[in-house]
């Protein structure tokens, strides 16, 4: 790794949020699901807003969805990002009823609804971060 | 009970609004405070509640020792970002109409020119903390990056454009020509938006507020005390407070083009007694131009998707059927979390501001947005 570059920012995984992490980590998009009443939810929180309950059963998402918005980043905002510019942030409106941010890697145009899929990619810092690509 | 009239906006005060300045933000905070209550015939020691905004000023227990407060009855702290200032005059409203406070200053100051930027200041702040974990180190840095995003949704869905957006540029740019106390004093063209760098699309240079130092305050006063104070009376008609669904991340919001101002703004207007109609200016937060067509939409000035439409033909510039940032807004005049906006429409209320003033301005309204979509809402009246 290149040290003079100036480091990117790394996530702080909590003991909340520590199993999409580790799911992260060996390519699985993981999202909490109620163990109590079902509801799916992201990102990690600790009570369903449905039923109040705790009890979390993470669940492994099918990395399919459809975009929902983006933006395009022109600016370095952050000197480590500066290199990569322009790039773009894709949300993404996942299977499951629940959003991802992720980078997207395609020089096809997007327009709402375009069908994507969704695979971890480990910056030069070992953070998996998502990178987004049209349905082929 | 309702907050209808139980308080009036009595003192305002402003620094010069600068890039760069050796003042620290405290400083600048106390010299806009003791500026307002200047302005309102006060003394620093009848003040008897302090909301300080943000945290680049002082606590309160500074204003005690340093105003020499004897008897300090409320301090609260409003965590809203940019909806801070208008949202702390709910709060103000509700301590006076108790009668647990008599006086409260609300007060700004920051210096953030020679300090970190504003996309990485916010990692350190808790209600970000989904953002920081989850979207940072993708490089989502900037409060820019994610409100583009809304921006763009809008613009994919009912067909909103950039030159909208520029409308919104070079109308703040024009009144902020006519402000001593702005930041950018040279004129700009709806060419020149449109010339403007990427930032990060939608949004160009010119779609982005400033940054700048300064410092910024006002006093509420228990509306039976505001005719025997110095000032014209200037009453708080409506207010309202109202945060968006997902409050802590854009990306999960259901609605991504609605905003907390969507809820707040139906209890302003029906505690106000007033319907849009009524309002003869607008003092509309604008981090970027797209938030203000956002909120335009979300009050309902016009439905949701006609925002852009609704701004053309010059309907917001002085002159035109609802003039707004008076002043210049944060595009042009400074970014001071929208406690300029305030300032400024107590101004057009009392007749005094200057070659901007609305003629005959006798019911206006000032928001804030912030934190990723907090909204606040304070329709005021001349007395």
């Amino acid at each position: 790794m290149d040290t003079t570059k100036p480091a990117k920012p790394v996530p702080h995984p909590t003991p909340l949020s520590a199993p999409y992490w580790d799911g992260a980590r060996q390519g699985k998009l993981m999202l909490q699901r109620c163990a109590a009443c079902g509801k799916t939810r992201h990102y990690p929180q600790m009570l369903c807003s449905a039923c109040y309950s705790t009890q979390v059963k993470w669940i492994e998402a099918s990395q399919r969805g459809t975009i929902h918005s983006w933006t395009i980043t022109h600016h370095a905002f952050h000197p480590a990002f500066a290199d990569e510019l322009p790039y773009t942030l894709v949300t993404v409106d996942l299977e499951e009823g629940v959003r991802a941010l992720g980078r997207y890697n395609s020089t096809q145009l997007l327009k709402l609804g375009l069908p994507v899929r969704l695979r971890f990619e480990n910056d030069a810092h070992g953070t998996p971060g998502l990178i987004v690509e049209p349905e082929v | 009970m309702s907050l209808k009239d139980k308080a009036a906006l009595t003192g305002v005060g402003e620094t010069a609004y600068v890039k760069g300045t050796p003042k620290t933000g405290p400083e600048l905070q106390f010299e806009a405070s003791l500026k307002a209550i200047a302005d309102a015939g006060l003394t620093p020691r009848d003040i008897d509640g302090i909301i300080p905004i943000g945290i680049t000023g002082n606590t309160a227990e500074e204003f005690i020792m340093n105003f020499g407060i004897d008897d300090l009855r409320l301090s609260a702290i409003i965590p809203h970002g940019g909806a801070s200032g208008v949202a702390s005059l709910q709060t103000a409203a509700a301590a006076i109409a108790t009668g647990v406070c008599k006086h409260v200053l609300i007060a700004f100051g920051r210096n953030v020119t020679s300090g970190a930027r504003a996309g990485q200041r916010i990692h350190t702040m808790p209600q970000f903390h989904l953002v920081t974990e989850f979207e940072y180190p993708l490089g989502a840095i900037s409060p820019a990056q994610l409100y583009a995003p809304m921006a763009r949704r809008h613009m994919e869905l009912y067909g909103t454009t950039s030159l909208q957006f520029g409308e919104v540029a070079v109308t703040c740019r024009q009144h902020a020509l006519l402000n001593d106390n702005a930041v950018m004093k040279k004129p700009m063209t709806i060419e020149d938006h449109q010339n403007s760098r990427m930032i990060t699309d939608p949004f160009r240079l010119m779609d982005c507020s400033l940054e700048n130092d300064g410092g910024v305050a006002f006093v509420v006063s228990a509306a039976e005390r505001a005719p025997d104070m110095k000032q014209h009376p200037v009453y708080l008609s409506g207010v309202a407070v109202g945060h968006p669904d997902s409050p802590s991340s854009i990306t999960q919001r259901p609605d991504m083009t609605r905003i907390g101002i969507a809820k707040a703004a139906a209890r302003a207007f029906a505690m106000a007694g007033v319907t849009h109609a009524d309002i003869d200016v607008a003092e509309i937060y604008d981090c970027f131009t797209y938030i203000v067509i956002c909120q335009l939409e979300d009050m309902g000035f016009c439905a949701k998707g006609e925002g852009g439409a609704f701004i053309e033909g010059g309907r917001l510039r002085l002159g035109g059927e609802l003039p707004v940032n008076t002043h210049g807004g944060l595009l042009s005049q400074g970014h001071l979390w929208g406690l300029n906006h305030v300032v400024e429409l107590v101004r057009q209320l009392r007749g005094e501001a200057g070659r901007a003033q609305v003629k005959n301005a006798t019911t206006g309204l000032v928001t804030g947005y912030g934190d990723q979509g907090d909204g606040s809402i304070a329709i005021m009246r001349r007395g």
